[in-house]
């Protein structure tokens, strides 16, 4: 269900593995992020993905519980890469299943806004310039304290 | 009481070294403690990890606040704010 790795992940096959013999999924919502090429005004040519091993799975189990909890979810599947990515590198896989698509479109966004300000990945982004640790950005937050109300 | 304390990201760089095991005082009961600690050192820790400056704490793997209280043999990891995804 949940997967830290270097290697790349074949969506087609992610998402034919969770609706495998399932009738009862209705709605199977995915998201992938990606490497830009350009962040905040810097070309970047290569990037570097940092995690905490041990901490990074259970950060990502607990979002995904806390969404079991919230909608009635059939399967999920949260991919992470690590390591060296380049621009059109897909970053992260989450998929989820639902009965119907309201519920597949939000817990999905759910497991995104907070994989983004809770588990523990960092990124080194490599420009002409130079590398440098991508700041938190401040709307990341406000897109998960949204699910607090 | 021992506990290892573990570094990501810029904190790894600019410590330079991504983790260490530390035998601490009796004074040194929480993670606010621990922090002050680390400061006494002088540069870099001082400034690295200033009241002003945004940093996490997590302890045995959860995020934890200043006020928790360190227990034996803790694991205990400072990193910036986190950017995946």
């Amino acid at each position: 269900m949940i997967r830290v790795q270097q290697e790349d992940f074949d969506v087609a096959e992610e998402l034919r593995q969770m609706r495998a013999a399932n009738p009862a999924i209705g709605a199977l919502v995915s998201f992938v992020g990606l490497v830009r090429d350009l962040n905040e005004g810097n070309a970047i040519s290569c990037m570097m993905l940092e995690h905490y091993p041990g901490m990074t799975e259970k950060s990502l189990l607990q979002i995904v519980v806390a969404a079991q909890q919230r909608w009635p979810l059939l399967a999920v599947r949260v991919v992470h890469r690590i390591g060296p990515l380049v621009p059109c590198d897909q970053i992260v896989l989450v998929a989820v299943a639902c009965a119907h698509r309201g519920d597949a479109f939000a817990a999905c966004e759910f497991i995104m806004d907070y994989l983004k300000t809770k588990a523990p990945f960092w990124k080194k982004e490599q420009t002409p310039a130079g590398s440098h640790w991508v700041d938190a950005r401040e709307t990341d937050g406000r897109a998960a304290a949204r699910w607090e109300n | 009481m021992k506990c290892q304390i573990l570094y990501f990201a810029r904190m790894r760089e600019v410590f330079a070294t991504p983790a260490e095991e530390v035998a601490l005082p009796d004074s040194v009961r929480t993670i606010a403690d621990l922090l002050n600690w680390l400061r006494a050192r002088g540069e870099p820790w001082c400034s690295e990890l200033a009241a002003g400056k945004t940093f996490r704490v997590a302890l045995n793997q959860e995020m934890a606040s200043l006020d928790q209280i360190l227990t034996d043999a803790a694991e205990v990891a400072i990193f910036p704010p986190v950017t995946g995804g």
